[in-house]
């Protein structure tokens, strides 16, 4: 008895301390992902690459100033395509979406959100690439769109639920009508989850690179108009990682670098937003 | 049910959230009520457009994909699901090594992924005090924040040299009898694609998993507490058989990520369309190769193919999703938090 009550006390133990192992190596990847990205992208990192156009092979220098100015366009194009109908999506579910309308949007949304990146690049590559013969920021946009759409519906959604039903029975009871209610009552109310949710998105589509291979192509020069292609980070990234020149490889560290830090500084101010949208619901 | 509920409502009615019931309709006046009838009719309409937007979206993709393929479907019909040779000089297109490639490195990752994700999940919620739990879930949850291009990256420069020098022939020395872990091992295999798919289908997991074990109701854990049981006794005797559905599901989400994930793979697998019982070989994911080849595809069936890999990437993945929700669903809730998955 006393025994098995020994053995017992060690699993436990032994179990306890595989979960806290476990946790580690979680977490060792994270580490060693962080360290080597500083390591090898402060490095790399000087003036030049914000201000300059990617030089020529061979050339040492230059920077990817028109891909991060491309980043930037492509998501304010699909935040201009997806945005929209993101909200207005989430409005919908929290508003009226009880019957079965609601469910298959709901349903629809999250298919969606697992449907992969790259398929939704050869949905944009055939619906604009192609009629409109060559790759362009355009299509770009459009198909990070549509990886936006289904992540700032759902969180619309779930924003607008936390809005207490009184607030809306207020504004009803003193004569405005429901839609009126909606748009000056709730969604103000609910404004700063919304832009939660809308920053999220920007931080996934931020990093998205296969949709953007055979919409947005890249390109080594500033950008010339939304009909034709556009550099970004994602893609400069890749295409400069796969390459066999060092100088390239040196600039793929300092680009991940600086898109890491643009994710990160967008996730965590979401943190901070969601932080204080608790403290004022309370 | 949801949150909603739990705000105060007006002296205690309980406001139907089935329906919009509002008393704007018992407004006496009809002339009044007409119009603001008119207006909440045309709100409530757009909103549905706008919604029925998505959907269509949804549905145009399969469509698209469908039409876009249907050259290649109708040349190879059911041969390219199972035909082993991609040879686009020759005009010959068979999928296989491309799905093989996709199932086996989305499996292995699941393999190294799911006994650290659980663990991590139960760290989180019984181990952990809240000033670690805190921080740490942020910690995991970043991991899902770095975008697949920085996973491939990393995975380029640093995982498959040490995969090369490390674990190649420390697995060939202890498991070299297994045909898995035969012949040269160059560090760019499906070996590494699996490792580095294991590292970011873990945050999806273990968060999943973690709302699943926070589900299971307290008078499980402590019936099993009240009866002697220790932590582990408890976890593994109550939380975890409770839990399971929810877990699984978590599990087949994070088979949905691994399955769909394409930059990082295609920057460490090698991308040859082969099929190889070693794990040291190269090899290809359906995604990989659309993302290698489809810029590339001079003529029109080599893109219809493409096409074609895509859509079954498409249907795979959707099946796989849609299953993972009901089963997370069923234990959880639909209200279960996954965002971002």
């Amino acid at each position: 008895m006393n025994a098995n009550y020994h053995r017992r006390r060690i699993v436990n133990v032994l179990a306890q301390g595989g979960m806290v192992a476990c946790t580690v190596a979680v977490l060792v990847p994270l580490v060693l992902i962080f360290s080597y990205l500083l390591l090898k992208g402060f490095g790399s990192l000087n003036l030049a690459f914000f201000t300059h156009l990617p030089k020529p092979v061979g050339e040492p220098g230059g920077g990817m100033a028109n891909a991060i100015v491309g980043t930037i366009i492509l998501i304010a194009l699909a935040s201009v395509v997806g945005l929209p109908i993101g909200v207005a999506t989430g409005v919908y579910l929290a508003e009226y979406g009880h019957g079965r309308l609601g469910w298959i949007v709901r349903f629809s949304a999250d298919v969606l959100n697992g449907v992969p990146s790259i398929v939704i690049g050869i949905y944009a590559y055939t619906l604009l690439v192609l009629p409109m013969k060559g790759f362009s920021a355009y299509a770009g946009g459009c198909a990070l769109a549509v990886i936006m759409l289904p992540i700032v519906a759902r969180t619309t959604e779930e924003m607008l639920k936390l809005v207490p039903n009184s607030l809306r029975e207020g504004a009803l009871a003193l004569g405005v009508p429901a839609w009126r209610t909606t748009l000056l009552v709730v969604i103000r109310t609910a404004r700063a989850g919304i832009i939660t949710g809308i920053m999220l998105a920007v931080a996934r589509i931020a990093g998205e690179t296969a949709p953007l291979l055979f919409t947005a192509f890249g390109s080594q020069f500033w950008h010339q108009g939304l009909s034709q292609p556009i550099a970004s980070l994602p893609v400069q990234i890749y295409t400069y990682a796969i390459s066999p020149f060092d100088d390239w490889h040196r600039q793929a560290w300092a680009g991940a670098l600086v898109l890491l830090t643009l994710i990160f500084l967008t996730s965590l101010s979401v943190r901070l937003l969601t932080r204080g949208r608790v403290h004022t619901a309370r | 049910m949801d949150r909603r509920e739990e705000a105060p409502l007006a002296n205690g009615v309980r406001s139907e959230s089935a329906e919009l019931k509002w008393p704007v309709t018992s407004v006496s006046a009809p002339r009044i009520q007409k119009r603001l009838n008119l207006g909440d009719w045309m709100f409530r309409n757009l909103a549905a457009l706008f919604a029925l937007l998505l959907v269509c979206v949804l549905g145009s993709i399969v469509l698209v994909l469908l039409l876009e393929s249907w050259g290649s479907i109708r040349t190879f019909g059911w041969g390219f699901l199972i035909g082993s040779k991609w040879d686009p000089v020759f005009k010959e297109f068979g999928a296989l090594p491309f799905i093989y490639g996709t199932l086996v490195s989305s499996f292995l990752a699941l393999l190294q992924a799911v006994p650290l994700s659980i663990g991590t999940a139960l760290f989180l919620s019984e181990l952990a005090p809240n000033w670690v739990r805190a921080p740490v879930s942020f910690l995991v949850e970043l991991l899902a924040t770095i975008p697949s291009v920085i996973y491939g990256l990393w995975g380029i420069f640093v995982l498959i040299p040490w995969a090369r020098t490390y674990v190649g022939p420390a697995l060939s020395t202890t498991l070299g009898f297994l045909p898995f872990f035969q012949g040269p091992n160059y560090g760019v295999s499906m070996l590494t694609a699996s490792m580095i798919l294991a590292v970011m289908v873990v945050p999806y997991v273990t968060s999943v998993t973690f709302e699943v074990i926070q589900a299971v109701p307290t008078a499980q854990r402590e019936a099993a507490l009240a009866l002697g049981a220790t932590k582990w006794e408890m976890l593994r005797m109550a939380v975890l058989p409770y839990g399971r559905t929810g877990i699984i599901g978590a599990v087949i989400l994070g088979l949905g990520r691994a399955i769909g994930e394409t930059m990082a793979v295609t920057m460490v697998i090698g991308n040859r369309a082969d099929i190889s019982t070693s794990l040291f070989a190269p090899g290809a994911t359906m995604a990989s190769v659309i993302a290698n080849e489809f810029a590339e595809a001079t003529y029109d069936l080599y893109v219809q193919a493409l096409v074609e890999v895509g859509l079954v990437l498409l249907i795979i993945t959707v099946f796989v999703n849609a299953l993972a929700r009901l089963l997370v669903w069923t234990v959880a809730g639909p209200q279960t938090n996954m965002r971002g998955v």
